[in-house]
């Protein structure tokens, strides 16, 4: 396996490993072990807060907030299913919004990354440059002219406003990461189309497409993440028509007399899509943060 | 143009630097402008002309409370603020409040990664519960965090804290920015174990095997091996931790509201309060635009990390 000469002097076993190589360790010595326990109670520990939310989410608020707090309990559906009903349109708000920001985020990157990568313009480097400077600008120092510039063209309270600017605070990144994944193509692959003839567009469609398209699955991924728990322009820009899920969670923050069950059944409610997603979907969730560095 | 052997892509380049003097090849480059032009457009439109509009409001006396005052008062916007107490402090915040998260999730996220970079028992299912915190909405989690966590009477802090002789601790109120920094830490440290665990993963376990038989010990290759390899990760875990903890709202604007007094304002959260509570608009534009001015000085360092990370190769290590 390794190719280090043996030094002089030792005894030469013909036709077996160095006996490094050969020894396996036995698995349950006492410092795996207690790394391993070690391991477990660390991540454990930070779950425990998502745990106890969907747990909180099945009690009667009598049970919710107690001391000792209560795992022992009568659960009912009663209030999953009234917050269920209370945010229906503020859900259906954040998924228009997030599902056409990503598909606009796509269709606009993955040309743009393929301009700055595998045909790359004469000054690629600017232009990166260019669209990571915007992520480094604090969108609040944007809300107010963003806010006057929607209540003269009338689009306050629209979808429209949220996708148009999650589209693009979600820009920078999708460019970023679809470019390193498609740098990960072999050159040989391109060279091939043209010497067989294809055209650009039949390259990029029978070459490039399908070996994207887990980069590009996990670039969606993460703009989903970002545009489903997007806040700030939220809670800013809309008010009832077009407000999103962050929106349904800000009358819980003073909140008065028994309300933690509720809150936190809405909560999770709020957390589920994203959750489901990046759980089915982890390992593009770690290629799309990673730059495509992990294959 | 087809060559016998396929070019890398940095020789194409240099080619293409010197080649660009005859019409024929400058049509084909102005080409490869084209897909890049939709995004570059939407991109300026969105993002630049807010930024133009925002320098403009700032020359003016803008109060949506008072619109008989409006009119134009230069940089009266800008004297106002250099003497703002508050807005001094909201910056420093923002420095704490950014840093000390970044810091330490990078630390945890190290930590958490190196013990799952083992054959432990449960791998998958470990990664799974780890991401979580960075899945959640952060709205959400701050609530939780706020009620059911930290209660000074029927939080889980406080309950588990308990046999340590620990009673009813308001956190929220009494240990405010210790709040703050737990939740966005708890938040990040996923996302950090994420890339360096793709980091610690992406390792020659040749060499490292290779060291290992050498006698190095466990200590000298993580030191001289594993963290040299996992710098670029860390640069990159660095960077985009800070460009979205510098923006941190949600937290702070569901646990604390900026409280008690300023000690957890951060700069989003002024700017929110003065243009959405005192509708001072003139002010706040000119607070963006020092708030502008700042990051593009600072992130001008930033960005010669970022320099690194745009290698031709990417981060597939060459």
């Amino acid at each position: 396996m390794t190719s280090i000469p043996a030094p002089a002097g030792t005894p030469v076993h013909l036709g077996e490993r160095p006996a490094a190589a050969r020894r396996k360790p036995r698995r349950f010595t006492p410092g795996r072990l207690l790394l391993g326990l070690l391991t477990w109670l660390i991540i454990l520990l930070f779950f425990f807060p998502v745990a106890w939310m969907a747990l909180t989410g099945f009690k009667q608020e009598k049970d919710a907030a107690t001391t000792p707090p209560r795992v022992v309990f009568t659960p009912t559906l009663s209030q999953y299913s009234s917050a269920f009903d209370k945010g229906v349109s503020y859900l259906v708000n954040s998924v228009f919004t997030t599902v056409v920001s990503t598909l606009i985020v796509l269709l606009l990157a993955l040309p743009a990354a393929y301009a700055l990568s595998i045909a790359p313009v004469r000054n690629w480097r600017d232009s990166l440059f260019f669209f990571i400077s915007t992520k480094m600008l604090p969108v609040a120092g944007a809300i107010i002219p963003l806010y006057i510039i929607a209540k003269n063209l009338h689009v306050l309270d629209h979808r429209v406003t949220l996708v148009v600017l999650y589209t693009s605070l979600n820009l920078p990144i999708a460019v970023w990461m679809l470019r390193s994944f498609l740098l990960e193509i072999p050159v040989d692959i391109f060279e091939a189309a043209r010497v067989d003839g294809a055209s650009l567009l039949r390259q990029l469609r029978s070459v490039v497409l399908p070996l994207i398209s887990p980069g590009a699955a996990a670039t969606a991924l993460i703009c989903f993440i970002f545009a489903w728990n997007e806040f700030f322009l939220a809670v800013n820009l809309t008010t009832t028509t077009a407000a999103t899920v962050p929106v349904y969670l800000v009358s819980f923050q003073t909140g008065e007399g028994q309300f933690w069950a509720h809150l936190c059944a809405g909560a999770t409610l709020a957390c589920l899509p994203v959750l489901i997603a990046g759980w089915a979907a982890q390992d593009k969730l770690v290629r799309g943060l990673s730059m495509g560095a992990v294959k | 143009m087809t060559t016998t052997a396929a070019p890398p892509i940095r020789a194409r380049r240099q080619r293409s630097r010197r080649a660009v003097t005859n019409p024929r090849d400058r049509a084909r480059y102005a080409i490869r402008r084209y897909p890049l032009l939709p995004a570059l457009i939407f991109t300026i439109v969105v993002t630049q002309l807010p930024f133009v509009v925002t320098i403009w409001y700032s020359l003016q006396r803008y109060n949506l409370y008072h619109p008989d005052r409006n009119g134009f008062a230069w940089f009266h916007n800008y004297a106002v603020i250099f003497e703002d107490s508050t807005f001094r402090e909201a910056l420093l915040n923002t420095v704490v409040l950014t840093a000390v998260p970044v810091l330490l999730s990078l630390l945890l996220g190290l930590l958490i990664a190196i013990l799952l970079d083992r054959k432990v028992f449960g791998r998958t299912l470990l990664r799974t519960l780890i991401i979580s915190p960075f899945l959640v909405m952060p709205a959400a989690a701050s609530l939780v965090w706020k009620f059911t966590m930290l209660d000074p009477v029927f939080g889980m802090l406080n309950w588990v804290l308990t046999p340590f002789g620990v009673h009813h601790v308001d956190w929220i109120n009494t240990h405010p920015k210790a709040t703050i920094i737990t939740v966005l830490t708890w938040q990040w440290t996923p996302f950090m174990v994420l890339i360096l665990l793709a980091g610690l993963q992406s390792q020659s376990h040749d060499i490292l095997e290779a060291a290992a038989l050498d006698g190095a010990g466990t200590v000298r290759i993580f030191r001289y091996f594993t963290l040299p390899h996992l710098r670029q990760y860390m640069e990159l875990g660095i960077v985009l931790g800070t460009i979205y903890l510098v923006q941190a709202f949600d937290a702070i604007f569901m646990i604390t509201s900026g409280g008690p007094g300023v000690t957890t304002t951060n700069i989003p959260y002024y700017l929110y309060e003065v243009a959405f509570r005192s509708f001072d608009i003139g002010r706040a534009s000119a607070m963006g635009v020092v708030v502008v001015v700042l990051t593009i000085a600072i992130s001008t360092a930033a960005l010669r990390t970022v320099f690194r990370l745009f290698s031709d190769e990417g981060m597939s290590g060459r």
